[in-house]
């Protein structure tokens, strides 16, 4: 069924049951997210897709679209500022030195960074000690760089017997990213690229191969984030 | 695989939903869940072990390794603070012979802190395995653990009269009801339940139960306030194969316990509304969710349900009826966050305690992705009185958008601490009289998540869904009570409690607990208020449930009403240096390495 409503004071048209994620990129509108991975289930988990509905703060990525409603992303100051600061307390919260990170350039963390126009944290940066697991051969997991954004616990599954791979322990501040060595081990090359690809930060990484982009030339730098989401609206 | 966990995971037909079940079986018998049960668990139900672990971490009372062969946890709430709780704790320490956290030597007792546990009317007060011993001091520490040094179970010492667990008499032992109101609609005496069900299996169709609800505009007593009519026949207008309900006993605010006193005074009430709920929305199984801190109420609960099956009106063809319907008691492992219903769905389907996205409500797809109507204990004991009585006698009391009554559990600074009955439209100064409160200044209602109430402003004001929308937890402080100081251990147990799951409540959460502490150690400016109010709206708009929205009102709403206490504490910046660097703070590691330096020297 089709629907009309309103984003930024536009009118646009969409399918009832998408989320506003989806219609405000079909309609060039980027909403920034670090955990919504289109055609999967949402997770709900990083909440810096948040936009106001009829004046209320909702995540867009699991907020399906409704005849009528009016969805506020860029016109609104202070959802853009609430956005921006999701972006910071992941910064502040984690130890992201980019200059060192395989990931930089690549990273969806830092490029969102970028598109909300983040200079530095406005939360103290709390240097929380966390420890590496290298115990698998195919990955290991730069745990300061983990967002729980639980892509990886979600879409990453042993291919044999379904089981997790990655999991979560523990709770709140005490939470960690658990990685299984023994079904890691049994990942293949392909599936290696693609948790490390799914992986929006520089948690993931693979041991069997490095990048090799030069700087310059790397994912984000080539095309930003936005565009990439806008882009494959339009393919 | 060893035999034990064999036939565990056979109690449970191998079902990996039933994990909690599990969980608890395991480490009843071998007192925790080694990596190597977890191990064995995840094999027998084609897991992973780190997704097993995933579930035992989530809970606090789940214990991955050993911690003595009993578990000591001392309740550590604002309310247990006013009570001797520092005392307690000193003498917990030196009687058991070891720090917070750890075990004793002989590897007998393990120590570890609790938050709120139901008992907030007779605090201090601990668990000790199942059971709970109340208004402690550290005479009393002293008698029972030297007791259970001398091999006592902590049952033994709580229930000398070695009373059966099934019995009422078995949890008066251990806690006190404290009922301070005679019956309204809540605790009545004598009812007879079969012919209550019967009447109305009788004489009403499921959509006139329903009906009966509406009218009565009875609304959830957890909290929320949603219509249970309006609920019920969503439900019933839902599609699924299957549909349950759920009564949600998990009642975790700090302050509250009246489901405590309910499940023990008045268990086939909310029985009795849990089958009403069955027969109108049109269930098959019923689960009541209860909190682990609860324990000692479980097997007296669980003979109320036998009661009920062998009197028929659980069980197939209910009272002669085409109708059937069951319930399983379901243990939960201490997580707070589980009081909200998709995260107490989750829990019951043996995973981690996080709330789900919102849509698809619980009521379209709940527990196993059924049609799910999750009610307080409250609400349902509610339902078995209008069920007998009608709507209009229901509607009749309380005010025109609250009918009814509402159960306070009262603690803090007054002379009657305990559950009372009123009538919703009832003033806040009413209810300071009816409690024996002499100097209230602040007051708590709803827990650490509601709502902050200064006596003097809002004394005036009345219980009821469009004003003071209390669940019914009510916490009072006199004028002697250090307003600053509770506020920041509101926030410390938001932080504790937070599942983690979405980034402003996990992350941001910890950025409030220290502006608390900042201007408590008089190192807050203007800014920072500023700051907290900001970084407030930030958790409310964006956190994914009611835990990370509700995190900051303590703060909020006590700058509100208590302005001149913030106030006092700021200071102005002098110099360079801002007020919030802390040099003896910002010196100490220093310090301490320098320390461990000359040690490893010597």
């Amino acid at each position: 069924m089709s629907i009309k409503l309103t984003i930024d004071g536009k009118e646009v048209h969409a399918r009832s049951g998408e989320n506003i994620i989806d219609v405000a990129s079909q309609n060039g509108v980027y909403i920034p997210s670090l955990c919504y991975v289109k055609g999967k289930p949402c997770l709900g988990t990083c909440r810096t897709c948040s936009v106001k509905v009829n004046g209320r703060v909702m995540a867009a990525c699991t907020m399906p679209v409704a005849d009528g409603m009016e969805i506020e992303v860029n016109d609104d100051a202070e959802i853009v500022d609430m956005r921006k600061a999701l972006v910071e307390l992941l910064f502040s919260e984690g130890n992201h030195n980019c200059p060192s990170c395989e990931k930089s350039g690549r990273c969806e963390l830092q490029a969102t960074g970028y598109e909300v126009d983040m200079m530095v944290s406005r939360f103290p940066y709390r240097f929380t000690p966390r420890v590496v697991d290298h115990a698998s051969k195919t990955v290991f997991l730069q745990r300061d760089r983990c967002i729980f954004c639980q892509r990886c616990v979600d879409m990453v599954r042993d291919e044999r017997t379904g089981k997790k791979i990655f999991s979560i322990k523990g709770r709140g501040t005490h939470s960690s990213i658990e990685i299984d060595a023994e079904l890691a081990n049994d990942m293949t090359p392909q599936q290696v690229r693609y948790a490390s690809d799914l992986c929006p930060v520089g948690c993931i990484i693979d041991k069997t191969q490095g990048y090799d982009d030069p700087i310059g030339q790397r994912k984000f730098e080539i095309k930003s984030i936005k565009d990439r989401a806008l882009e494959k609206e339009h393919r | 695989m060893s035999n034990e966990i064999q036939s565990i995971v056979d109690r449970y037909d191998s079902d990996r939903t039933r994990l909690m079940d599990m969980l608890w079986d395991v480490q009843k018998q071998q007192g925790h869940i080694s990596d190597k049960a977890q191990a064995q668990l995840a094999q027998a139900l084609n897991m992973s072990s780190d997704d097993v672990s995933e579930t035992l971490t989530f809970y606090h009372f789940f214990l991955n390794k050993s911690f003595g062969k009993h578990q000591v946890y001392l309740c550590n709430t604002v309310i247990a603070k006013m009570n001797g709780y520092h005392d307690v704790r000193k003498a917990l320490e030196q009687e058991i012979g070891c720090s917070f956290n750890s075990v004793d030597d002989s590897g007998v007792i393990g120590l570890g802190d609790a938050n709120c546990i139901g008992l907030s009317d007779q605090e201090p007060a601990m668990m000790v395995d199942d059971v709970v011993f109340t208004r402690l001091t550290p005479a009393k520490v002293k008698e029972i653990i030297s007791q259970l040094r001398q091999g006592k179970s902590p049952e033994e010492i709580a229930n000398p009269g070695a009373i059966a667990n099934t019995e009422l008499a078995y949890v008066e032992a251990i806690v006190d009801a404290n009922l301070r109101t005679d019956s309204i609609v809540l605790f009545k005496p004598n009812r007879d339940y079969k012919a209550i069900l019967q009447t109305c299996l009788d004489n009403y169709i499921p959509e006139e139960v329903i009906e009966m609800i509406s009218d009565s505009n009875l609304k959830g007593r957890g909290g929320a306030g949603f219509p249970t009519g309006l609920k019920w026949q969503f439900g019933r207008e839902a599609e699924g194969e299957e549909k349950y309900i759920i009564c949600n006993a998990d009642e975790g605010e700090p302050g509250t316990f009246k489901d405590r006193v309910l499940l023990s005074h008045s268990p086939k009430d909310v029985l009795l509304g849990m089958i009403a709920a069955a027969y109108a929305i049109g269930s098959r199984y019923g689960i009541i969710y209860l909190r682990a801190e609860y324990w000692y109420i479980k097997e007296f609960l669980q003979q109320q349900i036998e009661d009920f099956r062998d009197q028929g009106l659980l069980g197939k063809q209910i009272l002669g009826k085409d109708f059937e319907f069951d319930i399983r008691i379901q243990m939960g492992a201490g997580a707070y966050v589980c009081g909200d219903e998709t995260a107490l769905i989750e829990s019951c389907e043996g995973k981690r305690g996080t709330p789900r996205v919102k849509p698809p409500y619980p009521i379209q797809q709940g527990y196993l992705g059924m049609p799910t109507s999750v009610n307080n204990v409250e609400t349902l004991a509610c339902a078995s009185r209008i069920i007998e009585k009608g709507a209009a006698w229901f509607s009749d009391m309380g005010t025109e958008d609250s009918t009814g009554t509402r159960l306070l559990s009262v603690s803090g600074d007054c002379e009657k601490p305990g559950i009372y009955e009123i009538e919703w439209g009832a003033t806040l100064n009413e209810v300071m009289t009816m409690i024996g409160a002499v100097d209230p200044r602040y007051v708590q209602i709803s827990g650490p998540a509601g709502d902050s109430l200064s006596v003097e402003q809002d004394g005036e004001r009345e219980f009821c869904y469009s004003d003071l929308s209390c669940n019914g937890s009510l916490m009072v402080f006199d004028h002697t009570r250090d307003i600053l100081e509770i506020v920041r251990d509101y926030s410390e147990f938001f932080v504790e409690e937070s599942c983690g799951i979405c980034v402003p409540c996990r992350a941001g959460g910890v950025d409030l607990m220290h502006k608390m502490e900042r201007i408590i150690a008089g190192r807050g400016t203007e800014q920072d208020l500023e700051e907290i109010t900001t970084w407030s709206n930030l958790l409310k708009g964006t956190s994914r449930c009611g835990l990370g929205t509700a995190a900051p009102n303590p703060i909020l709403a006590t700058m509100d009403k208590f302005p001149e206490i913030y106030a006092e504490k700021l200071v102005v910046q002098k110099g360079p240096l801002l007020p919030s660097f802390d040099m003896e703070e910002a010196l100490s590691a220093h310090e301490l390495a320098v320390k461990k330096l000359m040690k490893e020297e010597v």
